[in-house]
C-alpha cells in the first residue's frame, strides 16, 4: 500500500486516558506506510500521545461526553498531525524542564508533555481557534530529517 | 485500555559484593502506575541501591516519567543510589532528553547496570 500526498486519516477518540494509545498506533501505521524510519516512528509515537494526552486531560478536562480528534495528513515529504479538543488552548508555555529542580522538590515532577513535543518533532504549533470552537496543537513530522 | 503495571522486586549482589534490590516493571508505565510503582518503591526507600529493570515495558508517558523523578528525588534525599537498565533505544533518549541519566545511570543490561552500583 502507498501513501499518496494528500491523503488523509482521522480519528476520534473519547477524553479517556488510554486512548492516546490509539491514536499513537494509527500515526505509527501511516507513518510506517510512507516510509519512515523506525527511530523517527517512535519518536512520533512519543509526540502523538503526549499531545492527546494533553487534549484529553487539559483541553477537555477528562469528559467523556467530549472527543479528541486527531488527523493525519500526508504529504510528499512530511506527515502533519493535528489534535483538536475543545479547551481554549494555552495562555502561555510552560518553563522548560529543569531536572534539578525537579529532583530538589521546587518544581512538578510532572509536566514534561509540551517538552517532549518540541524535541521529538520538527515542528509544533498550538493553536486557539478564534471562533471559540476550540484549539489544537499540529505537529509536522519530515521524512528528509533525523530528529537528534 | 492502558495496560496495567506489575512491579515486581528482586535481589541481586554487585560484582563488588554490594546488596541490590531490583525492581521489575511489566507493562506501562503512565499516571495508573502510581500505586504499582509506589507501592514497591515504598519498600526499598532508603534501603541500599536501588536497579529499576525496564526490559518489560513497551510505552511509558510523561506522566510515568514524573513517577521515575519522584523516585529518584526520594532515593536522592536518602543518598540511595540508583540506575536503570533495559530501556528501548527510544526511550533511552527520552530519559536523557529529560535529564534523568543526570541522576540515575542509564544502562543497557542488568550486568553492567548492577557494576555502576
Amino acid at each position: 500500500m502507498v501513501v499518496t500526498s494528500g491523503t488523509s486519516v482521522e480519528v476520534r477518540l473519547p477524553s479517556r486516558l488510554g486512548f492516546e494509545k490509539v491514536a499513537m498506533g494509527t500515526a505509527a501505521s501511516v507513518a510506517q506506510l510512507m516510509g519512515f524510519p523506525p527511530e523517527r516512528i517512535e519518536d512520533l509515537k512519543t509526540a502523538v500521545a503526549e499531545a492527546c494526552i494533553n487534549a484529553i486531560e487539559h483541553g477537555n478536562h477528562l469528559n467523556e461526553k467530549l472527543s479528541v480528534v486527531v488527523i493525519l495528513s500526508a504529504s510528499d515529504q512530511a506527515l502533519e498531525v493535528k489534535v483538536l479538543d475543545n479547551g481554549t488552548g494555552m495562555s502561555k508555555q510552560p518553563p522548560q524542564p529543569d531536572i534539578d529542580r525537579k529532583i530538589h522538590g521546587e518544581e512538578d515532577p510532572r509536566g514534561m508533555g509540551m517538552f517532549l513535543i518540541q524535541k521529538l518533532v520538527d515542528e509544533a504549533e498550538w493553536v486557539h481557534d478564534s471562533k471559540g470552537k476550540g484549539s489544537y496543537v499540529r505537529l509536522v513530522i519530515r521524512l528528509d530529517k533525523e530528529n537528534e | 485500555m492502558q495496560t496495567d503495571t506489575r512491579t515486581t522486586i528482586d535481589r541481586t549482589t554487585s560484582p563488588s559484593g554490594v546488596a541490590i534490590s531490583v525492581m521489575r516493571f511489566t507493562g506501562d508505565i503512565s499516571s495508573t502506575s502510581k500505586e504499582s510503582v509506589h507501592g514497591a518503591w515504598q519498600g526499598l526507600a532508603g534501603n541500599g541501591p536501588v536497579l529499576l529493570d525496564f526490559s518489560k515495558v513497551e510505552y511509558i508517558n510523561s506522566s510515568g516519567i514524573g513517577l521515575i523523578i519522584t523516585m529518584l528525588m526520594e532515593a536522592d534525599k536518602a543518598g540511595q543510589k540508583v540506575a536503570i537498565f533495559g530501556l528501548t533505544p527510544h526511550f533511552q533518549k527520552v530519559f536523557t532528553m529529560v535529564g534523568i541519566g543526570k541522576y540515575a545511570g542509564l544502562h543497557k543490561d542488568e550486568a553492567t547496570a548492577a557494576a555502576s552500583l
